[in-house]
């Protein structure tokens, strides 16, 4: 709590900050109860509804599972119900957000403003309590989950709007919303591990939403499980803090650092477990395997889930741990050079990809890979802008991908035509068709390469910016990593960075070339059947695209002070994750001239623009032919596009033999041979056993009987002459 | 003579238990029973000496009641033996359960 | 008594002797007919053992009674059976099973002679010396076990004629044929 009476927010709208998750958990009760009871009471005449934009991790497998060609006659039931209170409820907490951050801004804050529900678990020494804390950190945050999620419910409502999983959709959208505001707006770890589960559970349920194909179905359980592996590092990292440092809150911890030393073992152990967890659940080496696989999911849940928040998390645990980290420069430095590989290693993958969806689900991976450099190096601030600006235009990337596969649905539907929806081979000269999303889309695209005045230059700037300068005089650069020194590995993650950058814009030029310019590789009919998607997909991909354009002014550098105010974004984090980044930058804050600025921005914007131009020079997407008639892929390229074949390693390597080891040792060993041979059937075989010999006693024979009267006599003569 | 003939009874009667757990036949059974029977007997009267006539007008009951149950037993073997052609204690477990 | 002349003592060990022996025969004999033979020796000896120890009346009822009766009811149910051959089952069992029946009594004749080693102080007279002599002497040897017989244990005397009763009707009826007609 405050330092002396009561929080100046305390008397503002922000007291109301509990309804903030209330709202999308009541559109979620409300959504999950329709939904059981449409499905309870399915009448004899309701058509099969399966039908609608539905797509699958592998189009083959689709198009093979006995689909058939049935329309959709009509909507699923109670959807106007669900149309109203599934976006509704969402876009109640984005105004309450945008509520409370106006009077956030009008209020002097230093210290958070924590909210106690109730007690939660105190046990011992250890009190962790329900508790919201609303720092600036956590209101960008709730802003951008409400913001973003409105926008894409809304999109759902066109795009899910024949499913007969409708409300249920909604319902398990609405729940994922509700445990991200608890993981952003939790007091403590232990809330917030409540929402990183929350999410994981979230996403196992969208990803296999359409359940009855056995892929998608596969594609939620390796979701949730890689997850729940990473997770086990985050407890481990809990368990740590708490038996080190005697609390879970935030506040108190960032209080009580000073006993811990840094650069020392144990902070060093905690940090690099809570990296662990923030692999898994955003999707960097070694356990992003399912996000790729996730694009199972119907594409709003990609665009929500996998672009703009839950794979966010783990950013936004770092930056929270901010304290922790700015004391561990070991583990900083991995951080940023994990995330620096895992940018360069996906986007190689992803330049060889063909379904629309597996691109930018690898480029989401190295995108994450940015933040997490931005985060590791030290510049909290700029992991965070780039966490913005990437939900801006990586959600219109997918929401725009949505558009183009249902109009691809729908020209399929007309032609009855099995082929892959998703295939850019199959797709060609969409902008015909489609304008306003090929605008969207370009817009998005320039700004995910990083070409000004979008909004994804200038926070991938700010992030390699950063690599650069605390390359020197931070305690990143004179620490040891791995035998290297500090300055070496950053400027070598900063290399990486660019080369990302460069692959970057190639692959997404390629996507933007192949499918929408050249010649349509569909038929004559489908290409009749092609139009722009409703108004409902349509906004709020424009409303997107607004975003990309202008989001870059949330932080313009200092160079760019002609463009307006500069380091919005900074100054609002400083409360927050300021000392953090000075305790990296040894004390001062690096203030690099503005020639080192304007030669960086420079190198970068050069390299954006490289990129564009190779794809638009090497690429040729005039040759391209249908996916069906694709000619298979030989050599490296062949490597890139089976992406690796990493998830080949990991099942041979790990799945494989914890599979075979759970059966024959656990399984066989273990759970037959001892518990239940051992200790069940073997105390029944005792029990009969004493059971036998009692039997014995009343055999019948009347020997036996006498020899029992013998025995007895002497047992008992025994007794009185040894009196 | 007290404990020459305390002796004799202990030695009598011991033998008489080695009978009834080593035989088979039901008969030879009853008559060690019998056998233990006179040992006691004669525990009985040596002792009267000492203990006043009480014993040996019990040793007379003894063989007032061994009598009995010697014809009664009798019966029931016979009984047995119409019943199961045998008096091997090995076939004659009808008391099992 | 404690001097008891050679000639006394002699006979009583020899009595004694020739019981174990019969005892010993009579458990290990095949043969009913020839078990019941040696029983009837041991008996005798044990009569003999009777008559020494002052009890005369006691030795000519054991004559009559168990020599006379008892086995004599034995013989000849062993006669109505038909199972005077010897047989295989009246073989005593196994090698195992008569060392254990010997341990077994060994055992228990060890605990008897401790038991009577401390329950029975030797030579302590309750009812005086030489009573058991002017018993007889004062009612004569059929006298001395019928003076108590009818006037301290009327009631256990009338009981045993009850008794007596009770079995000649149980035996009567458990040795009876069965009839052609169902029970």
């Amino acid at each position: 709590m405050a330092i002396s009476g009561v929080h100046p927010l305390a008397a503002t709208i922000a007291a109301w900050m509990w309804l903030l998750p209330v709202f999308p958990l009541l559109g979620f009760i409300i959504n999950g109860a329709l939904s059981m009871y449409s499905s309870a009471h399915i009448g004899p005449a309701d058509p099969d509804m399966g039908h609608g934009g539905h797509d699958s991790a592998d189009g083959e497998a689709h198009a093979a599972s006995g689909h058939g060609d049935s329309h959709s006659v009509g909507k699923p039931r109670f959807a106007s119900i669900v149309t109203i209170v599934g976006p509704g409820v969402i876009f109640l907490s984005f105004l309450l957000a945008a509520a409370m951050f106006f009077a956030m801004r009008g209020v002097d804050m230093t210290t958070p403003f924590v909210q106690k529900y109730w007690s939660w678990m105190p046990v011992g020494d250890l009190q962790i309590d329900f508790a919201f804390q609303l720092d600036q950190l956590s209101m960008l945050m709730v802003l951008i989950v409400t913001g973003v999620s409105t926008l894409i419910h809304i999109f759902s409502v066109g795009y899910m709007g024949e499913d007969e999983g409708f409300a249920r959709f909604f319902s398990y959208l609405n729940l994922f919303v509700f445990f991200m505001l608890l993981l952003v707006l939790a007091n403590n770890y232990a809330l917030l591990y409540v929402g990183w589960e929350g999410v994981s559970l979230c996403s196992y349920l969208l990803v296999g939403f359409w359940f009855k194909d056995k892929v998608n179905a596969d594609a939620g359980k390796k979701a949730f499980l890689v997850n729940r592996i990473g997770d086990v590092g985050l407890l481990i990292g809990m368990f740590l803090l708490f038996a080190n440092l005697g609390s879970l809150d935030f506040t108190t911890l960032a209080a009580s650092t000073g006993s811990l030393q840094v650069g020392g073992a144990l902070v060093t152990t905690i940090c690099l477990f809570f990296f662990f967890g923030c692999t898994g659940k955003s999707a960097q080496l070694p356990l992003y395997v399912w996000l790729p696989d996730a694009m199972a999911g119907p594409t709003p849940v990609s665009a929500l889930i996998h672009a703009a928040t839950m794979v966010t998390a783990g950013v936004y645990l770092v930056v929270r741990s901010s304290f922790l980290f700015s004391m561990a420069p070991v583990a900083s430095i991995t951080v940023a050079v994990v995330g620096a590989i895992t940018a360069l290693f996906s986007a190689t993958i992803a330049i060889k990809q063909w379904d629309i969806k597996k691109v930018l689900a690898y480029s989401t991976v190295s995108q994450l890979g940015y933040m997490f450099i931005g985060v590791g190096v030290g510049a909290y601030s700029a992991g965070v802008f780039h966490l913005a600006t990437h939900a801006f235009f990586k959600g219109l990337l997918f929401l725009g991908a949505g558009s183009v596969i249902y109009t691809m649905h729908a020209a399929y539907h007309h032609s009855g035509n099995h082929a892959d929806a998703q295939d850019m081979r199959n797709m060609g000269g969409m902008r015909k068709a489609m304008p306003v999303t090929w605008v969207m889309m370009w817009i998005a695209t320039l700004a995910i390469s990083g070409v000004p005045p979008f909004a994804g230059f200038f926070s991938k700037d700010s992030i390699l910016g950063a690599a650069f300068e605390h390359s020197h005089d931070s305690i990143l650069s004179s620490a040891t990593w791995l035998g290297m020194s500090g300055h070496t590995v950053l400027l070598g993650v900063y290399v990486f960075g660019l080369a990302g950058a460069l692959l970057t814009a190639v692959y997404m030029t390629r996507l933007m070339l192949y499918t929408f310019h050249g010649p349509s590789r569909a038929t004559e009919a489908e290409q009749h059947a092609m139009h722009e998607a409703p108004w409902t997909m349509t906004g709020p991909i424009v409303v997107l695209g607004v975003l990309s354009l202008a989001g870059g002014w949330l932080n313009l550098p200092s160079v760019a002070s002609f463009l307006g105010p500069v380091g919005s974004l900074d100054k609002w984090l400083n409360p927050v994750v300021g000392s953090a980044t000075l305790a990296i930058t040894n004390g001062t804050a690096i203030e690099a001239s503005h020639g080192v600025e304007l030669t960086l921005i420079g190198i970068a914007v050069l390299i954006a623009i490289a990129g564009i131009v190779i794809a638009f020079v090497a690429l040729k997407p005039a040759k391209l032919v249908t996916k069906d008639q694709s000619p298979g892929e030989h050599g490296f390229e062949k490597v890139l596009a089976e992406k690796y074949y990493v998830d080949e390693i990991y099942e041979a390597g790990l799945v494989h033999p914890a599979f075979v080891t759970a059966k024959n040792v656990l399984w066989r060993g273990l759970d037959v041979g001892i518990i239940d041979n051992l200790f069940v059937n073997g105390s029944a075989a005792v029990a009969r056993g004493f059971a036998w010999i009692g039997a014995q006693i009343q055999n019948g024979s009347t020997g036996a009987y006498a020899w029992g009267i013998a025995l007895g006599a002497i047992v008992l003569l025994s007794v009185f002459s040894f009196r | 003579m007290l404990a020459e003939s305390l002796g004799l009874s202990a030695i009598l009667f011991v033998i008489g238990v080695i009978g009834v757990l080593t035989r088979r036949n039901a008969i030879i059974i009853f008559l060690c029973v019998e056998l233990m029977l006179n040992a006691v007997n004669l525990t009985f009267v040596a002792l009267s000496r000492y203990y006043g006539m009480g014993g040996q007008v019990f040793v007379l009951f003894v063989m007032t009641v061994a009598a009995a149950e010697a014809a009664v037993g009798l019966a029931i073997i016979i009984s047995i033996f119409r019943h199961k052609q045998t008096v091997d204690l090995r076939n004659i477990n009808v008391m099992k359960g | 008594m404690d001097n008891y002349g050679l000639f006394y003592q002699f006979h009583f060990y020899l009595f004694g002797i020739i019981a174990i022996v019969a005892a010993v025969t009579f458990v290990t004999r095949k043969s009913p007919v020839a078990a019941a033979m040696w029983l009837v020796v041991v008996m005798f000896c044990l009569a003999a053992e009777y008559v020494m120890l002052d009890a005369q009346f006691i030795a000519a009822m054991q004559v009559l009674l168990y020599a006379g009766a008892i086995m004599v009811i034995f013989l000849f149910v062993i006669m109505l059976l038909n199972l005077g051959e010897a047989s295989d089952i009246a073989d005593v069992r196994g090698i195992w099973g008569k060392l254990l029946a010997g341990f077994v009594g060994l055992v228990l004749l060890a605990e008897v002679g401790v038991l009577t080693r401390t329950g029975i102080p030797s030579g302590k007279f309750v009812v005086g010396r030489d009573y058991l002599g002017a018993q007889l002497a004062r009612y004569g040897a059929v006298g001395a076990v019928a003076k108590p017989l009818y006037q301290d244990y009327a009631l256990a005397f009338e009981l045993t004629s009850v008794l007596l009763l009770v079995a000649i009707s149980g035996a009567v009826i458990l040795g009876r044929k069965e009839s052609t007609s169902a029970r």
